[in-house]
């Protein structure tokens, strides 16, 4: 084995004066965090950087529920992923359908909407927060689940159909004339050719609008306030509300909350990488 | 003009023609739920609001409010310094994640849990680190020094300061990977030529990578201001506007307003803020649809 050089040594200490920072940088606020879920309330508040008796006793009382702030945590956990199922769905089938009227069938005024859609994207989401806030109450639906996945929708399409519409367009258009040569109606076009090339960045976009839904605050908080009908993170806002905020708990229901997204953006990387940088700016 | 499935000429249709051709039909039949989602959740709202919001005395009321002009100079703040600061590291960062080793990357797919992660667990436990009886950062600055630490979130500027970090510590990963997409794509042997003729790193930086990545940066700063703007999580949920509503940048500004009933003082906070949106949202739109 060769023995490092002088000046590789120099270059991986200086890459690792970089990294070093950037890990703690990254992992502190989320080991903050953990160290809470892990920790006695005593050793949560004495400021150690490891308890002296870690526990999962924070995670059995969330499990079963047993504190005043807890006691629809497994409604609102189903609440949180009914919503963010439903949004995944509905965005899904949306934004489909408009790229592949827009793409395929060059449907007259579809640069218009896409254009629409694109200026949707550009509204910051909590300046439109406050008219739909408004709005959503002159519908009748405030604290209507449909509200939040309504309004969650209305902010996942137009990203959607503009990531897939750039993919749409990367399909070869000789696949649809030879479709269409074969007698194929549109509708089997899109079921048959159209949906299965498409499946990877189907797989992104349905990735996207759910992990949005899961994660979103503001909306939830502004629409939903009900605690049979809140989602978690509003949850865990109304943690706060109290003077003596078990922040144990609190940190404890947050780790579980951020578990699956974590979980779910790991096991579709590949393709949120590839789909989130085609769509967000085109290089 | 044919409009067909595929820009086949042979199936003719006049868009002025009473009969529709059947993809054509499906076409304006699958754009219609969008339509729908559009006209219902976002023309309406915002005609309505903007019609709440029309009454002049709204903007005098927000001119007079000294909480107003406080949370529009934050809100420049952060864009200003703010994304600055952001966009450079992740431009220095991006280099540094293009540095081929394994350790490196492993350190990047950590990296992405801040912004994989949801906000509003992370961005608590940021408050409670900078609790000052509580907190461990005071805790640590404690045992090292003896001192009391500051009460971080008790001075307007430091709490600003802390609420740019959390922003920066939550939307940093996307941007950089952004712009590793774009370092890659330079080619490599404009390095190798310029190595051979013994260029230093940062005349490599100057003529090599800034020129091929100016226009994706600087594309990336301004979506990123528009997306900032729409930060509401970084800031209230650290410092909930406070101490005294100091610390209010305009999102929360608006919700603020909401909280308390005045919902065309609220929409008319927002409008304040067109003047400087609209012409980042054209440039970003007429960049995307080339």
């Amino acid at each position: 084995m060769k023995l490092p050089s002088l000046r590789d040594v120099a270059t991986e200490a200086r890459l690792l004066l970089i990294g070093i920072p950037v890990f703690l940088w990254t992992m502190i606020p989320i080991y903050h965090m953990f160290l809470f879920a892990i920790s006695p309330k005593e050793d949560a508040f004495s400021g150690k950087l490891w308890p002296d008796h870690p526990t999962l006793h924070n995670f059995e009382i969330v499990f079963k529920q047993q504190h005043y702030f807890l006691r629809d945590f497994y409604v609102q956990f189903w609440n949180s992923t009914l919503i963010a199922a439903a949004v995944g769905a509905l965005t899904l089938f949306i934004a489909t359908a408009a790229a592949f009227s827009i793409s395929r069938l060059k449907v007259p005024g579809g640069r218009m909407v896409l254009n629409l859609a694109l200026f949707t994207y550009f509204i910051p989401a909590a300046f439109l927060a406050v008219p739909m806030y408004r709005t959503m109450g002159n519908y009748g639906l405030l604290n209507n689940h449909w509200a939040l996945i309504l309004a969650m929708v209305t902010i996942a399409s137009p990203y959607a159909i503009w990531v897939l519409k750039q993919a749409s367009d990367k399909l070869p258009v000789e696949l649809d004339e030879a479709a269409v040569m074969d007698g194929a109606t549109t509708l089997q076009i899109f079921r048959l050719v159209y949906l299965p090339l498409m499946m990877p960045s189907l797989v992104a976009i349905g990735t996207y609008a759910v992990l949005l839904a899961w994660n979103e605050y503001l909306y939830a908080f502004l629409l939903l306030s009900n605690d049979q009908e809140i989602t978690l993170p509003v949850a865990l806002g109304n943690f706060l509300a109290a003077d003596d905020s078990p922040w144990e708990l609190l940190m404890t229901t947050g780790f579980i909350y951020a578990l699956p997204p974590a979980a779910v953006y790991y096991a579709f990387r590949r393709y949120m990488v590839g789909g989130l940088t085609a769509g967000a700016v085109k290089s | 003009m044919a409009i067909t499935l595929s820009g086949d000429q042979s199936i003719p249709a006049s868009p002025l023609s009473p009969r529709l051709t059947p993809a054509q039909a499906w076409g304006i039949a699958l754009l219609a739920p969008y339509l729908l989602v559009f006209l219902a959740f976002v023309v309406y709202p915002v005609c309505y609001g903007l019609w709440l919001a029309r009454a002049p005395s709204n903007y005098v009321a927000l001119y007079n409010d000294p909480i107003f002009a406080r949370a529009a100079v934050n809100t420049l703040i952060f864009l200003v310094i703010g994304i600055n600061i952001k966009m450079l590291i992740a431009l220095f960062l991006s280099g540094f994640f293009a540095v081929q080793r394994t350790w490196i990357k492993w350190l990047s797919v950590i990296f992405i849990l801040p912004w994989a992660v949801p906000s509003i667990p992370t961005i608590l436990s940021v408050r409670f680190m900078l609790n000052p009886e509580w907190g461990m950062i005071n805790h640590l600055i404690f045992s090292l020094t003896g001192d009391d630490g500051p009460n971080w979130l008790n001075d307007p500027t430091v709490a600003l300061t802390m609420a740019i970090g959390v922003h920066i510590w939550k939307s940093l990963p996307f941007w950089t990977l952004i712009l590793i997409t774009g370092r890659l794509a330079i080619a490599q042997d404009l390095f190798e030529a310029a190595e051979v003729d013994g260029a230093s790193w940062w005349q490599k930086f100057r003529f090599i990578t800034w020129p091929s990545m100016q226009t994706l940066y600087i594309t990336c700063t301004l979506l990123s201001m528009i997306w900032t703007l729409g930060d509401f999580n970084s800031v209230y949920l650290l410092t909930g506007g406070g101490p005294a509503d100091l610390t209010h940048v305009l999102s929360t500004l608006g919700i603020r307003y909401l909280r308390l009933d005045q919902l065309s003082l609220a929409m008319a906070s927002i409008v304040c803020a067109m003047p400087f949106v609209l012409p980042l949202v054209y440039f970003m739109m007429k960049r995307l649809s080339r």
